[in-house]
């Protein structure tokens, strides 16, 4: 059991280091195309709005996904808060303490 | 943020999104110890995985028995979309040896990617290497400490989610998204509401037959072709 839990994590680690370094290698030894240039610059915002859409619904295998509330809630203010202030910092410590206190008064 | 790129201030810009990593890295220390995992083995793969959600993924197929085939190609499914994230920073990193470039691939992250892109809006469009070492390390240490400090705590603290702490690393993801929108003047603002819209409208549809992680990776795919021919005119 011992030997395939770390067998196991070293392959992960193999696979997830060459889907990191492997993009590198290419854009050092090959001229990239103007067009996936183009491409490459969207990755941005269209990578992070995937993320961020994903964290407010609820994955069902077969069914639609369902939205998640808790995570719905809190962004409100945390969207606010970005639009004030601008500071990473601050989103991420009014998101908490948002949801902290949804789930204190028992929103979600 | 600043137009500095030494490795001072990548240290200072990576703070904000340490709390995420310290979020979630507790809450898998905790479900790592649900599933039989030592502390050793969760240093082991917070260390060599290094991948939030694929580790939760992991552990949860390793207490299922499943086989290491499936485990890997779970990884390499939920993991394929940070080749995205290295291809669209590699180029900015192109003049600088290979060494260094291995260096800062192996550990990138969604969210030092974010800030690197956040950081070029500041800098002209330019990155190092130093930058990226020094904000990739702190994440990095951050990231096995938190996982390595949840495990040995688990069922001692209160369970993180309580404390709203699971929610950090949502909350940076739209901090680091605005800071992209407003900041990214090479396009207009709307253009960029329209991707957003299109991948949000895209991830409801995908997630109906792919689990969120994969959808991930096919809406982005599918909401950069769509920014490329809308902004086609500009």
């Amino acid at each position: 059991m011992t030997s395939k839990v770390y067998l196991t994590i070293f392959l992960c680690g193999l696979a997830t280091w060459l889907i990191r370094v492997v993009p590198f290698m290419l854009v050092k030894n090959f001229k990239i195309p103007p067009m996936l240039m183009r491409f490459l610059s969207f990755v941005p915002v269209a990578i992070l709005s995937a993320i961020f859409v994903e964290s407010l619904l609820i994955y069902h295998t077969g069914h639609w996904p369902s939205i998640n509330f808790g995570n719905f809630l809190a962004s409100i203010p945390a969207i606010i808060t970005a639009i004030i202030s601008k500071s990473l910092l601050a989103v991420v410590v009014v998101g908490v303490i948002a949801m902290a206190l949804i789930r204190f008064l028992g929103l979600v | 943020m600043n137009d500095v790129l030494d490795f001072r201030n990548g240290i200072k810009d990576v703070v904000p999104t340490l709390f995420g990593y310290i979020g979630v890295g507790i809450a898998f220390g905790i479900v790592a110890k649900t599933s039989h995992l030592s502390v050793w083995m969760v240093l082991f793969m917070s260390l060599i995985v290094y991948a939030g959600s694929a580790q939760f993924i992991i552990a949860s197929m390793l207490l299922a028995s499943s086989p290491i085939s499936a485990i890997v190609i779970s990884t390499i499914l939920i993991n394929a979309r940070m080749s995205l994230m290295s291809m669209a920073v590699a180029p900015y990193l192109k003049d600088e040896s290979f060494a260094k470039n291995i260096g800062v691939g192996t550990l990138l992250t969604d969210e030092t990617f974010a800030l690197s892109m956040n950081k070029m809006n500041y800098t002209d469009n330019k990155l190092d290497s130093h930058w990226f070492n020094s904000a990739n390390l702190v994440a990095y240490l951050v990231w096995a400490l938190a996982t390595v400090a949840g495990n040995l705590i688990g069922g001692l603290f209160p369970d993180p989610a309580v404390l709203g702490l699971d929610f950090a690393v949502v909350a940076m993801f739209i901090g680091l998204l605005y800071l992209q929108i407003i900041a990214d003047r090479t396009r207009p603002l709307a253009r960029h509401f329209q991707v957003f819209l299109f991948v949000a409208l895209a991830m409801f549809i995908l997630m109906r037959f792919l689990p969120g992680n994969s959808a991930i990776l096919v809406a982005t795919i599918l909401g950069c072709i769509f920014g490329m021919v809308v902004n086609h005119n500009d």
